[in-house]
């Protein structure tokens, strides 16, 4: 009885696997096609980072189960994975100051 | 694992707060050993992230000029040039083998056998074809263009660093999934999973948990390679 309890949480019907399947099908050559068609600036960087979270959103919450998982190691996965982007603010700005001092110092001399 | 039934307990945040105050064990219904995986995901995911995020510093900080990934990459089919094309196919095949292992796990808990094992099995042809391929790609880097970890001929040469580096490290994780999915296979064919046969290391019941905590790592492997695609090749 309590085997049986346990088996419906974990299992889903085929169909849902093959749509996220497709999806990702489609979203992954929607972001080839960024390239293909050369689109540049803001546009590109908005178009390949809303593609790569959304295929990481759904590989994540569907392939992975965390939909279904409790909220207990939801959290726990989610925040620190959360907090990667200080790290990636905190090095924008320290990259933007190492190219600021390597220009200055190739045109002025040390 | 069977003294309090899931189903009854809070759903959500009313859920969250409950369990990690229930003083007791706090990832309710999640096997230890999916658990544990799950954490060591979590530091690989700080361990790529590491990388990304020195390609982005070394990219914004250098004064020379950056190659040109869809060059570089590009194959040129019938005498027209082709821009990421391996990389594409690349990343179709990985997606592909994603969903054969999402499809395997399902099995499993159907206790399905011979499915489940078939589709490892088709996982595991996924990878290989994956890890070929970008066995291709480097040798082609390597011996046709020249492309070096300190030199490359395209622009700034921390290209040549981060590409082995980040690639590399990839590669590696799809190889040691490979050889876990095979063995996994394996263990599936032999009805390990159905008769609760003790694990040759751990001498613990084996269960089809075990594809689940497989399952996991491999959809990460995937996972990574979407941002991989999207920051290495793709900006």
């Amino acid at each position: 009885m309590e085997q049986n309890k346990k088996q419906e949480v974990h299992t889903h019907k085929i169909g849902i696997y093959l749509w996220i399947w497709g999806l990702l099908f489609v979203f992954s050559f929607f972001s080839y096609m960024v390239d293909y068609m050369e689109f540049q600036g803001l546009l590109r960087w908005t178009l390949i980072v809303t593609f790569m979270l959304t295929k990481a959103g759904l590989i994540m919450a569907i392939f992975m189960h965390l939909y279904w998982e409790r909220w207990a190691i939801v959290n726990v996965l989610l925040w620190p994975m959360t907090l990667i982007g200080v790290f990636i603010a905190i090095m924008v700005s320290e990259s933007h100051y190492t190219f600021f001092t390597r220009l200055f110092y190739f045109v002025v001399g040390s | 694992m069977s003294q309090f039934d899931i189903s009854k307990l809070p759903q959500g945040p009313k859920g969250f707060v409950h369990d990690l105050g229930s003083d007791q064990r706090v990832f309710k219904g999640v096997p230890w050993g999916k658990a544990m995986m799950w954490i060591f995901l979590l530091s690989d995911t700080f361990i790529f992230s590491c990388f990304l995020i020195s390609l982005m510093t070394a990219r914004a900080s250098t004064v020379v000029p950056w190659p040109n990934a869809s060059e570089v990459f590009g194959l040129t089919v019938f005498g027209t040039p082709v821009p990421l094309l391996l990389i594409a196919i690349m990343t179709f095949v990985l997606i592909t083998s994603s969903g054969t292992m999402a499809i395997a796990v399902k099995f499993g808990y159907e206790k399905r056998r011979k499915l489940c094992a078939w589709f490892l099995v088709a996982t595991a042809l996924g990878g290989l074809t994956f890890v070929g391929m970008q066995a291709f790609e480097w040798s082609k880097l390597i011996f046709h263009d020249g492309v070096r970890p300190w030199y490359n001929p395209f622009g700034a040469h921390q290209f040549g660093s981060f590409f082995f580096m980040v690639t590399g490290f990839h590669g590696t994780h799809v190889s040691i999934g490979v050889i876990f999915l095979l063995i996994f296979a394996r263990k599936t064919f032999r009805g390990d999973f159905d008769t609760g046969r003790k694990g040759y290391f751990t001498s613990m019941k084996s269960n089809y948990e075990a594809i689940e905590i497989l399952g996991l790592y491999w959809h990460f492997v995937d996972l990574v390679w979407v941002f991989i695609f999207a920051f290495f090749y793709l900006w």
